[in-house]
């Protein structure tokens, strides 16, 4: 029990030390930029007809304490880590006034659902399958998958979907290409409601599955074939074992541990992927509000959107990491 | 160097349909030298014809040429890919190096720093980054910071294999000669980690080429500049597929997806090659 306690403390300071140089490279970003926000914004508002100068100059101040630009460089960056841990990002500019934090809450559970099933049955799905190629090499069937998801694989997360797009919204039309449930459905725990989300969720959660699948696959396989050749199953084949217990509890259960690292260390990637996905569908999780909110300009929720991702993943990846002596007891011994 | 090549071509299907995919949009992109049209005029051609013997690719709604134009585009998006190759390549090479040789509290700064930056989400922070600089913002910045945030992987990888050189006799012999960090490092470890590097490159071309194609997509780089993802951003913006002027976005989704295929390819292939099991496996042996 001792050394799993500190193996999560060092797991829980890693995860300090990924929001602390996340949240970091967010202030320089917005902070050593040479064209000024302030001004940007302001000569956009006044480009058309005569605005008085109290207003702009007004307008100016309310900008600068808006993006953080008031006081000593150092009062700065402070406000802005109070800003970070508090969550308050301050009013939305595009949706005045709710708070960016109730638009990023309202838009959260979508994204964490989309995410959240995408990832998980992607992984199950990839591994299961790469762990069967492994096992029985000869199986037709099972190579022809390997070349689909070897060939879907390096597809980035837009181009898929978008051709998924084009498949089922122009020439196919069978399921919603757009939104996060029927506009006309009243939002409730109703079956018609819970089915309508579904069916909306389908292409997005497709297009995810689709480029996600073929790397825990390659990678599976080539773990399975390593392990395949290990003594120990060897032995076990030679004793008798039953096929189906050596690829589950033999192969299987040595050769999944570096792919729940695989996990922590791509969930990043698939994050980045689920964002553009959501954009391609509109569904109306914080990938459509990003994206939004850069057409609209909305500095505090770009931001707020951009600082929530941060902590959020790594929050994720921390909770894989303390989970992760379960399948392998072996790290916190060492 | 031709052995190899050779006996990759043989043996290697995959290596094979890599180098054919990677080579016809490599050849793409050099045709834009002979180009007949400028990159940035419109209205040089009919508008909206579908493929045809005059326009191989058909055209545009704003009269451009699109086999020409997707001649440009295929090369900036190359050049990008190429530049934060090389760039995020400095930095893994001298990062995972280091801290494979030094190893103790060196190795544990910058692996910790390095899983860091594997896992903090890229795309939200490359849009703010857009967000801030708007119309400020050139492709080689893009490529700057997108170097600078996407080195962690690959130096991971090259730091395990330097951790295994660092206990073997060369390395004790060359500090025993007096060599100097940094020499060590570049004179003797290097020649060891370039294979891994080489199939790495490839990988991390298609990551940032595919993050530069999103970005151009969501209009969120210099739309004004040809890119893949910039011709499909316009073909969108004039509602392309609804319009029936399909093969605007088909031919560059088509392209870039045959590089994407063929990069991906040519980096397990070279893998493969570089791991002797299944090199033996394929039955092609060594000859050198």
């Amino acid at each position: 029990m001792r050394a799993y306690a500190r193996y999560a403390f060092g797991r829980f300071l890693q995860f300090l030390l990924v929001v602390f140089i996340g949240i970091n490279i967010a202030y320089i970003i917005t902070h050593a930029t040479p064209i000024d926000p302030v001004e940007h914004t302001v000569s956009v508002a006044t480009a058309f007809g005569h605005t008085a100068p109290e207003a702009i100059e007004s307008m100016r101040q309310s900008l600068r304490e808006l993006y953080g630009l008031t006081g000593s460089p150092i009062e700065q960056y402070l406000n802005f880590w109070r800003r970070v841990l508090v969550a308050d990002f301050g009013p939305s500019l595009s949706a005045f006034p709710s708070p960016v934090s109730t638009l990023i809450g309202r838009a959260i559970p979508w994204t964490v659902g989309l995410l959240g099933v995408a990832t998980i049955l992607t992984w199950i799905i990839g591994n299961l399958l790469g762990g069967l190629a492994g096992y029985y090499r000869r199986s037709r069937l099972l190579k022809g998958f390997g070349i689909v998801a070897m060939a879907l694989h390096p597809m980035p997360y837009y181009i898929a979907a978008i051709i998924l797009l084009i498949v089922f919204g122009y020439l196919w039309p069978i399921l919603p290409i757009s939104g996060g449930s029927q506009m006309n459905v009243a939002r409730g725990w109703s079956s018609e409601y819970i089915l309508s989300v579904a069916r909306h969720s389908m292409l997005p959660l497709l297009s995810l599955l689709l480029v996600g699948l073929g790397g825990w696959f390659v990678g599976m396989r080539s773990l399975v074939s390593n392990v395949v050749t290990e003594d120990y199953v060897v032995y076990a084949e030679l004793a008798g074992v039953s096929k189906r217990r050596i690829l589950t509890a033999y192969v299987m259960r040595n050769a999944i541990a570096p792919q729940v690292t695989g996990l922590a260390i791509s969930l990043g990637h698939v994050f980045s992927g689920a964002l553009i996905t959501e954009r391609v569908f509109g569904y109306p999780g914080i990938g459509s509000l990003l994206v939004d909110g850069v057409h609209a300009g909305d500095y505090s929720l770009v931001l707020g959107v951009t600082t929530v991702s941060i902590v959020g993943v790594s929050l994720a990846v921390l909770v894989i990491d303390l989970i992760y002596p379960l399948i392998d007891p072996r790290v916190t011994v060492s | 160097m031709f052995v190899v090549l050779r006996d990759l071509l043989r043996y290697n299907g995959e290596f094979l349909a890599g180098i054919l995919m990677t080579g016809v949009v490599v050849a793409m992109a050099l045709l834009s030298f002979v180009s007949p049209y400028p990159p940035l005029d419109q209205f040089v051609a009919p508008m909206d014809v579908p493929p045809s013997a005059a326009h191989w690719f058909g055209t545009t709604s704003r009269g451009q040429d699109l086999f020409w134009l997707l001649t440009y585009s295929i090369r900036n998006t190359l050049a990008f890919g190429l530049l934060v190759a090389i760039l995020s390549r400095i930095l893994s090479l001298s990062i995972g190096l280091l801290a494979g040789y030094r190893g103790g509290w060196v190795d544990r700064v910058l692996m910790s720093i390095n899983d860091t930056f594997i896992v903090i989400p890229l795309f939200p922070i490359l849009v703010l980054f857009y967000f801030v600089m708007r119309d400020n913002m050139s492709w080689v910045m893009l490529a700057v910071l997108t170097a600078l945030l996407g080195w962690s992987y690959d130096a991971r990888l090259i730091r395990s294999v330097a951790l295994s050189l660092r206990h073997r006799e060369f390395t004790q012999t060359a500090v025993f000669s007096g060599m100097r960090t940094h020499e060590i490092l570049s004179r003797e470890h290097l020649p060891f980690v370039l294979p891994i590097v080489f199939s790495t490159s490839l990988n991390n071309m298609n990551w940032s080429i595919g993050l530069e194609v999103t970005l151009a997509v969501l209009g969120f780089t210099d739309i004004n500049r040809p890119s893949v993802g910039g011709m499909i951003y316009w073909a969108n913006q004039h509602s392309a597929v609804v319009a029936g002027v399909w093969w605007w976005i088909a031919f560059p989704v088509g392209l870039v997806v045959m590089l994407f295929i063929g990069l991906y390819l040519l980096a397990i292939s070279m893998n493969e090659y570089i791991d002797p099991r299944s090199r033996l496996e394929r039955g092609g042996g060594r000859k050198e």
